[in-house]
């Protein structure tokens, strides 16, 4: 019954403390949709950024699309690139700053269609640089029209009565693809929407960072998420129907670690 | 001074070689000069032609309508260029393969048979440099110690050893040359 | 002993590059301005200097490897033909919102679309207007010679940093595919110790973060960025115009040309003046800012200004501009790859003034 007069103070004390938020992240409250995986997959790597204490030696990308304003929420130094341009930014920060850790953070619209190019020739070239590639099969930011991940017969606000695959092509799969490319040396696709998805998650990001310092080519990381608004889901409904459709497609696992394919694309 | 030249011929001749070697030995005689090419994407085979100018004064235009000299290296340059020559200026041509030779009687028509010639140093490339010997030998605005100069800064290291042979082209196109006109 | 070569102006821009202590350069072939990249490559100047050369997949890949170097504080760089300096907009537009130091070349080949890869100053207005998507400017040097397209290099960097502004040299095919003699400067290092306090090299405790970026949809602060910028323009108009005149002084008649085209009119001053016509030149060298005050002055004191240009009569809208009426201003202009000879630019003269 004494613990019912605690004062707050009293109850956030160190021994108590279960889950901190990284001084990575700064305060600014997420303007991400609930339930959508941009805010856990941010704060995982911002995690891993201070856990490797490689604050002051990390440059981030920002894209075009919900996660443009990613320099809002990361605490470290970012440069905003142009649609589909961030391999090729992160190249030009890479070769200037060779000790430096670059990574570039993508949507399937930015890195799959309006930016496939620069995403093939940096993985062709093995720039050491690590891409994040968040995959929830639509257009987010511009109100969920059709990506080129978007699955066959998914409904979105360009393909109102599912994607017919005849007209408009099937659903591409960029990881399987880059992972035959020479340039990369570790290819992997990941979850975030449960507690041990996550952790996988955060194995992979780090293993991405310290591949930086080997020099052996490009980190590849796809995070298959959620858009549960553009979806026209609840949050639940919608990592319920990602397990069920986008993670049948784009099956979780690693394809290639060490520059090695482990798995048969 | 001012000598505006044309060199044209096709591509693969050496004709723009031999320009570059032309402007390179009158910048080591203290003149200014340019070098302007005709650049297309015919390699070899197609038609190639450049201006050199070489003036003691600052050049203000590198392409100019009319030449001192017109070297021309084929029917087709020989057509096309035949009537752009100054008045009392100089045509030097090869009569291999011409069918149709100039015919102006107010400018000093030479001849050089360079590709015989060429054919009979057994090595066809030193063909350009017969050609530039012919030059000299007309026109001693340039000399022959600064031409071999420019052989020796032009070619690159793993053709070095071509260097002689060159020479010794640019020498027999000094000897071979002749007016066919008075 | 001063360094004197025989060069290409792609050649000598490309070795100025090396020897301003350029630290990065991101190209892509395409005709006429291949050789700056290939000589480039051949030069290895990661041996030189450090700086380093990388050929990319395409124009719009090698302008963002520049946005994002340019991010880093390094003097970086990168060349192309109109085309391509079309699929570059992109790029330049970004670094000119994010204010970032670049130098870009563009050996101007005739448009629109493939056009020609012959001689051309058709991309004056895309240059001189920004070129990309929103209200900015770049600073426009304009080279005449083989000498401008080297020292230009030095100067370009030097105004891209005073202003932290992408800077443009509009060069064309005559320019960079012509050789000269030029009087080469000596190599300066590359810079060790630079200004950081803006670049992206990893946060650091003493400080907040450094983000690099041209978006914010906050209206009024989008307002009061682009009011400075406009700021920043204007302090170029006021600072930065240069100009050659030539034979200007007592001249009835005025050429204005810029690049290779004064060249031929340079010419054509000399064929006037032996027939006894009073003609002189003004080259603008800075297209932005524009001699726009040095022309008005040169009005009220001729009967006539004819403006010659590769392209189908652009500058001439500035010149207008410049001259209120004060005088007739006349065109004459070749396209698609023609370059005019000093003779006829000389007769398009007595032509359009009429002179007897």
């Amino acid at each position: 019954m004494e613990k019912e007069n605690l004062r707050l103070d009293e109850i956030i004390r160190e021994e108590n403390i279960v889950f901190h938020k990284t001084s990575l992240l700064t305060d600014k409250v997420f303007s991400y949709c609930p339930g959508c995986g941009h805010g856990v997959v941010h704060r995982v790597i911002m995690e891993i950024i201070e856990e490797l204490g490689i604050q002051s030696d990390t440059i981030g990308i920002s894209p075009v699309g919900c996660s443009v304003f990613a320099y809002d929420f990361m605490n470290i130094d970012m440069q905003q690139a142009a649609h589909g341009r961030a391999p090729a930014v992160a190249t030009g920060i890479k070769r200037c700053w060779p000790e430096k850790y670059v990574f570039t953070y993508q949507g399937d619209g930015d890195l799959a269609a309006i930016g496939t190019s620069e995403t093939i020739h940096a993985c062709n070239r093995g720039e050491n640089i690590a891409i994040f590639f968040i995959n929830n099969g639509i257009y987010g930011m511009t109100g969920g029209q059709m990506a080129p991940t978007t699955l066959s017969g998914m409904k979105s606000s360009t393909t109102p009565y599912g994607r017919d695959t005849m007209l408009m092509g099937n659903p591409i799969k960029m990881t399987e693809l880059v992972a035959t490319l020479p340039g990369t040396y570790f290819v992997t696709r990941q979850a975030v929407h449960t507690a041990l998805y996550v952790r996988k998650f955060k194995k992979a990001a780090r293993m991405a960072f310290e591949n930086q310092k080997l020099k052996k080519g490009l980190s590849f990381i796809e995070v298959v998420s959620n858009c549960n608004s553009g979806w026209k889901m609840s949050p639940l409904q919608a990592n319920r129907w990602m397990e069920e459709n986008m993670l049948a497609f784009y099956p979780p696992g690693d394809i290639k670690i060490n520059g090695e394919l482990i798995k048969k694309t | 001074m001012n000598e505006e030249i044309i060199i044209a011929g096709f591509g693969g001749q050496g004709v723009l070689l031999m320009g570059k070697i032309m402007a390179y030995a009158a910048m080591m005689q203290n003149l200014e000069v340019s070098w302007m090419p005709s650049y297309g994407p015919e390699m070899r085979g197609g038609t190639a032609n450049v201006t050199v100018v070489i003036s003691s004064e600052r050049i203000s235009s590198p392409i100019v309508n009319s030449y001192d000299t017109a070297i021309l290296l084929n029917q087709q340059s020989l057509d096309k260029f035949e009537n752009s020559v100054k008045t009392e200026g100089i045509l030097l041509y090869d009569p291999n393969g011409i069918s149709r030779h100039p015919e102006r009687k107010d400018i000093r028509i030479f001849q050089v048979s360079a590709a015989s010639e060429a054919a009979k140093m057994l090595t066809t490339k030193t063909f350009n440099m017969i050609v530039l010997g012919a030059y000299l030998k007309i026109n001693s605005l340039i000399s022959l110690e600064n031409v071999i100069k420019g052989i020796g800064d032009s070619l690159p290291e793993r053709h070095h050893h071509l260097i002689p042979v060159n020479i010794e082209a640019v020498k027999r196109g000094m000897e071979i040359v002749k007016k066919i006109n008075s | 002993m001063a360094d004197i070569k025989l060069m290409k102006g792609n050649e000598a821009f490309a070795e100025a590059a090396i020897r301003a202590g350029c630290d990065a350069y991101f190209g892509y072939p395409i005709t006429p301005q291949s050789e700056v990249l290939e000589y480039l490559t051949a030069q290895e100047p990661h041996k030189r200097t450090g700086m380093i050369v990388l050929q990319a997949e395409s124009e719009i890949a090698a302008i963002n490897m520049v946005y994002g170097a340019a991010g880093t504080g390094k003097r970086v760089m990168t060349s192309s033909s109109g085309p391509g300096i079309s699929l570059k907009q992109e790029g330049i537009s970004y670094m000119a919102g994010s204010e970032l130091p670049c130098l870009i070349l563009n050996v101007m080949r005739g448009g629109p679309g493939l056009g020609t890869i012959q001689p051309s100053q058709s991309d004056y207005f895309q240059a001189t207007r920004g070129g990309g998507h929103g209200d900015y400017y770049t600073p426009v040097l304009a080279p005449a010679s083989v000498q401008e397209m080297a020292d230009f290099v030095r100067l370009g960097f030097e105004l891209a940093f005073k202003y932290r502004n992408p800077v443009v040299i509009l060069s064309d095919g005559i320019i960079g595919q012509m050789m000269e003699k030029v009087e080469l400067f000596p190599q300066q290092p590359r810079a060790v110790e630079f200004d950081q306090s803006w670049v992206t090299t990893g946060k650091t405790p003493d400080r907040e973060r450094n983000i690099i970026t041209s978006v914010d949809l906050d209206s009024a602060r989008q307002e009061r960025h682009n009011q400075d910028l406009q700021k920043k323009y204007q302090n170029m108009r006021e600072h930065e115009v240069r100009f050659e005149s030539i034979n200007c002084d007592d001249a009835d008649y005025i050429f204005i040309a810029f690049g290779s085209a004064s060249r031929i009119c340079q010419k054509s001053v000399k064929i006037a003046r032996e027939k006894g016509i009073k003609v002189g030149l003004l080259r603008p060298v800075t297209l932005f800012p524009f001699p726009a005050k040095e022309i008005k002055k040169l009005s009220k004191q001729v009967k006539g200004m004819l403006c010659v240009e590769l392209n189908a009569g652009q500058m001439i809208e500035d010149v207008r501009l410049a001259v209120e009426n004060n005088t007739l201003v006349a065109l004459h202009n070749r396209m698609g790859g023609m370059v005019p000879t000093p003779e006829e630019v000389y007769h398009a003269l007595l032509q359009k003034f009429s002179i007897e």
